[in-house]
């Protein structure tokens, strides 16, 4: 089982949350979806001030064989998102909770990230899905 | 049993270690209320004599005309060394390059071509081809789309000067998607896209202006400021090319300020025959920072695990088979052999060679617009410059002249008074590099008599057949 | 690099020994500065350049080439000579009605042939390529509904083994793709296909044989289902070749159905295309049809465009289509007849039972075993993964080595560590016999030697390419001597 950390929320589609505690969140993929993917070639970052949905796909996670859709796991606006990434999509696969960060989400509601799983129920979800 | 190498002891081996009595037995989970009869209605087969017999009949009946027609599809010569190697077993008879290190062949060749393309257009980067220049165009308007973030209006600008079946079929691909084609008209004096009519949409919200070089009419529009126009108001700029005029002329990726976006056309002036319209390929080219929005094949150059060069398909999370419904497009295959005979073509002829070809083009259409226009009543309505396409007035419907020309075995160019009535009599003329100087002298003294038979008996319309 | 051979000043003045003419009469502003940075190379040296090339491609003429979903059979050098024959490819796409009989004779014969070997009533040549035909025939069935007013219908049905074209096509016509599931034994989950139709369901594509390589047995059931919905049936012809001559999409129910000449009748891949995707349609939809088409009055044969069919989806390329590509079909199509277009289906079905059957009793596992095989079939090396660490791609890459093409591997998806296998008609007892023991070898090299296999191809112009830098360093262009 890869490193789950616990101060962490997750989507069952496989992003990370973490709550900055100033109204804002940051957003990532889990390590173990990167594992899944392999060696990212591309990441397709949602635009500054673009308006996101709970459960609506907003950006793209890039490898040679596969293209998967990031779902924004909250609602709210895009605040910031992480350029480094367009010359070093490698970075999620080194560092998915650190440096390989995807964007940045100020929250109409902060409510909404209890609808969020915790790391052990998200750990729950993996192993399962490994059946 | 032409093209089966089983003999009947094969067979009888071959069914047994299947455990199955009958060749038919091997369809027993096909319902027998589905299986079909006898197909009375298709042909016997032919040994190959016998179909070359017939097809040898076929070809000898359509003649081989006099051609001064292009519109699309023009009358070049082809080196005889590009289809002698192009129909080499190892390209004709391969498929899409899979598994990489079996088809470094057509990886590499086909690299070779992205990089002879977009030396040719002055863009970025090229893919590996679509079907043909129509519907790359097509693919390009939805790039388009796609690419420019501004723009949320799907709406497109179309010359009127740009070729009628490039805006059938762009509007037959992308209509479904709610995407909107809006004309602009031409100046009747210059035969260019009419600024006056392209400057009442100015700040309006459109993805892109389509430039046409040269335009329908043969003539070569304003590039640089139909580019500039496009980017001040916030469109992307599709340049659709001529690659051989595309030798002489401003590359489009120098259009301007910054060079057109994207740049697409027909290829079959690189080394494909006139062959009743196909196969051709269509050329796709564009900016970098557009090159995720690209359909259809693309190759990269990498390293083996020996760190030894070589060539693979790349970008392949833009595709059909990876991203399924959220695919840059349907395309699967490109046009890959047409791409082997340009590639090979354009090696062959070199930049220069397609100069000369260019040039030489130029001049004949020239020498043929003269000659025609010293003929009664024949002019040449527009005044923009031209590559090697022009058009010219008749003092008869170009119907009939085109029609009385081709009983003479000429073809004497492309009727436009369906797309065009209001030129009138209106036909769009081309003289090839192919055509010699007797050749045109054949067209005048043709259509001298063609003038004089029906329009001084205007009631005797009938061809000399 | 053909770039490497360039030296400036060199040409290959045999094809243009007339001197550049002046451009007076173009401003200069319009012009370019260079000559475009082609290659500048001898003709001899970019003979053998691309000589020298091609010989790093397989190639049906060269290797055994069991392509799964990809028909790569024997395709005749006739079809290619009699469609170049002077008249065929000096003929302008626009050439007058005059100058076109022999051409359009063999169009219209073409079309009808096509007409009764599928079952269908009318057909249309035009779409270029297998995809560009599955746009066509998803618009027709738009085009239908928006006809009758029935523009509810939102959603085409696909199978989740579909080719990708399928959902991509059906997006194009601007409608959504959703999946629907196959069950244990290779066909359609009918219970889940009835709660997905609806009032929205506009249509389903399918491939009878399917995509892992069985015939679906409740066609005729699906087709009633589909039609109470108020849907269209789209009959995707990547498969066709199984049942060429046997049975017909018509009979099951199709509305609508796209041919890959390039495979069923034989037209070469050419390194990827051109290929061509006639459509065939019921009564219904015959308005819809792609233009141009071939019609024949009584006494010529005359062209069909938007003007004599005014409610068509319209023109998918400039001019016909791949004509040259529809004239070896058709030498094709005369050369066989239809006593030869039954052994199409008859013999791509015993090589692919027979080869079933042999790389079973190697101990090869077939994902669907009780099932009978159509032209294809589908390996799991899902055993081999697990216990030997050697999976798919590295027992491809090792045939390679053996001088045989790989069949297509992790497609369809469904099926973990798949190959999919198709021999054709056209190959012989003892080719099929040789790719057996090469299978039996790589399997044996892979339980003794498993780093060979993992390290294939070794015999090949180049190892193993690095994927992941050709997509994160793009290098699309030769950009000059490094």
């Amino acid at each position: 089982m890869s490193n789950t950390p616990t101060d962490l929320r997750y989507a069952k589609s496989h992003e990370w949350v973490r709550d900055e505690g100033d109204g804002t969140v940051t957003v990532g993929i889990t390590e173990h979806a990167q594992e899944l993917l392999g060696d990212l070639v591309f990441v397709d970052l949602p635009e500054v001030g673009a308006q996101l949905e709970a459960g609506g796909d907003c950006a793209v996670v890039e490898s040679v064989k596969a293209a998967s859709d990031v779902y924004s796991p909250v609602t709210g606006e895009v605040t910031e998102v992480n350029e480094a990434l367009d010359g070093a999509p490698e970075t999620i696969n080194e560092d998915a909770f650190g440096d390989g960060w995807i964007f940045k989400v100020k929250l109409d509601d902060a409510g909404e990230l209890d609808n969020l799983l915790d790391a052990d129920a998200y750990n729950a979800l993996v192993a399962e899905e490994d059946h | 049993m032409p093209f089966i190498p089983h003999t009947e002891e094969d067979i009888q081996e071959m069914l047994t270690a299947i455990g199955v009595d009958s060749i038919d037995a091997l369809f027993d989970e096909i319902p027998d209320e589905l299986r079909c009869g006898e197909l009375d209605e298709i042909p016997a087969g032919m040994p190959e004599m016998e179909v070359s017999r017939l097809m040898q009949g076929r070809a000898r009946q359509d003649g081989q005309p006099l051609c001064f027609l292009g519109a699309g599809a023009y009358d070049h010569h082809i080196p005889a060394a590009v289809w002698q190697l192009t129909t080499r077993g190892e390209f004709y008879t391969a498929y899409t390059p899979y598994q990489a290190e079996a088809s470094q062949g057509t990886l590499q060749l086909l690299y070779e071509y992205q990089s002879m393309m977009t030396a040719l257009t002055g863009m970025d980067v090229s893919n590996a081809s679509l079907y043909d220049g129509a519907s790359a165009l097509a693919e390009a308007v939805l790039m388009a789309v796609r690419g420019n973030r501004k723009s949320k209006s799907g709406r497109i600008l179309v010359p009127r000067t740009l070729h009628p079946l490039y805006r059938r079929v762009t509007h037959s691909i992308v209509r479904n998607q709610g995407i909107e084609l809006v004309e602009i008209d031409y100046d009747s004096e210059s035969g260019q896209v009419d600024l006056s009519s392209l400057e009442q949409h100015a700040g309006e919200d459109f993805a892109a202006l389509v430039i046409p070089q040269p335009n329908f009419f043969g003539v070569l529009e304003n590039t640089d400021r139909l580019t500039d126009w496009a980017h001040a108001n916030g469109m992307l700029a599709i340049a659709v090319v001529n690659p051989l005029a595309m030798s002489i002329l401003k590359p489009a990726g120098e259009w301007g300020e910054s060079g057109a976006d994207i740049c697409c056309g027909e290829g079959q002036p690189m080394g494909a025959p006139l062959a009743s319209g196909g196969p051709y390929f269509g050329f796709l080219c564009c900016r970098e920072k557009l090159v995720r929005q690209m359909p259809g094949r693309i190759i990269g150059k990498t390293v083996d695990l020996d760190g030894k060069p070589g060539y693979a398909l790349t970008l392949q999370a833009r595709e059909q088979h990876i991203r399924r419904s959220k695919a840059t497009s349907n395309i699967c295959t490109n046009q890959g052999l047409m791409v082997t005979a340009a590639t090979i073509h354009m090696a062959i002829m070199g930049g220069e060679g397609l100069q000369r070809v260019a040039a030489a083009c130029h001049a004949n259409t020239k020498k043929l617009a003269q000659t025609l226009c010293d003929l009664p009543q024949v002019e040449s309505p527009f005044t923009g410059p031209v590559f090697h396409e022009q058009v010219l007035r008749l003092p008869l419907a170009a119907k009939d002249a085109l029609r009385a020309l081709a009983a003479h075995n000429v073809l004497g160019g492309f009727d436009l008074s369906d797309d065009y009535p209001e030129l009138e009599n209106a036909i769009l003329v081309c003289a090839t590099e192919l055509r010699s100087d007797e050749e045109i002298e054949q067209y005048r003294s043709k259509l001298e008599r063609v003038i004089a038979a029906q329009v001084q008996t205007p009631c005797q319309l009938k061809p000399d057949w | 690099m053909i770039y490497e051979q360039s030296r400036s000043g060199r040409q290959a003045t045999a094809q243009t020994n007339f001197e550049m003419p002046a451009l007076p009469d173009i401003p200069q502003e319009l012009l370019r500065e260079q000559p475009a940075g082609l290659p500048e190379v001898s003709e001899m040296q970019a003979v053998r350049h691309y000589t020298r090339l091609s010989q790093k491609n397989f190639s049906i003429d060269t290797h055994f080439y069991p392509l799964g979903s990809c028909t790569m059979k024997y395709n005749p050098r006739a079809c290619n000579s009699l469609a170049s024959l002077p008249g065929f490819l000096s003929r302008h796409p626009l050439a007058p009605d005059t100058h076109s009989q022999g051409f359009m004779a063999c169009m219209h014969e073409l079309q009808e042939i096509l007409k009764h070997v599928t079952g269908m009533h009318a057909v249309s040549l035009s779409p270029a390529a297998g995809a560009q035909g599955e746009f066509a025939g998803v618009a027709m069935i738009r085009a239908y509904h928006d006809a009758r007013g029935d523009d509810a219908r939102t959603e085409i049905l696909v199978p989740d083994a579909a080719h990708g074209t399928n959902p991509a096509s059906a997006v194009m016509c601007g409608y959504k793709a959703r999946e629907i599931p196959t069950g244990q034994d290779g066909d359609i989950d009918l219970e889940a296909l009835k709660e997905v139709l609806g009032p929205q369901t506009a249509g389903i594509m399918l491939t009878n044989p399917s995509t892992v390589g069985v015939f679906e047995r409740r066609i005729k059931e699906i087709a009633g289902l589909v039609h109470d919905a108020g849907g269209l049936l789209y009959y995707d012809g990547a498969n066709l070749n199984a049942i060429l001559g046997k049975v017909r999409p018509g009979d099951m129910g199709f509305d609508v159905i796209h041919m890959n000449l390039h495979k069923t009748f034989s037209t070469p891949h050419g390194g990827g295309g051109p290929g061509a995707g006639p459509v065939g349609v019921s009564q219904r939809l015959e308005p819809y049809l792609p233009v141009p088409m071939v019609d024949f009055d009584g006494s010529d044969y005359v062209w069909l465009t938007e003007k004599e069919r005014s409610d068509t989806i319209g023109r998918l390329s400039a001019f016909a289509g791949n004509a040259g590509v529809l004239l070896r079909a058709y030498v094709y199509a005369r050369l066989l007849g239809r006593e030869g277009m039954h052994r199409v289906a008859e013999f791509s079905s015993l090589n692919a039972n027979y080869l079933l059957k042999r790389l079973m009793e190697a101990g090869f596992d077939a994902a669907y075993p009780e099932r009978r095989a159509s032209h294809e079939f589908i390996l799991t090396l899902k055993k081999q993964a697990k216990e030997l660490g050697v999976n798919t791609m590295d027992f491809a890459k090792r045939m390679l080595d053996y001088g045989v093409h790989a069949p297509t591997t992790y497609f369809p998806l469904l099926v973990p560590e798949c190959l999919l296998v198709e021999p054709t008609e056209t190959e012989a007892k003892e080719d099929l016999d040789d790719f057996v023991e090469i299978m039996k070898t790589i399997k044996q090299e892979a339980e003794t030697q498993p780093e060979l296999v993992k390290q294939a191809p070794h015999t090949m112009p180049v190892r193993r390419l690095d994927d992941v830098r050709a997509a994160r360093e793009l290098d699309l262009a030769w950009k000059g001597q490094e």
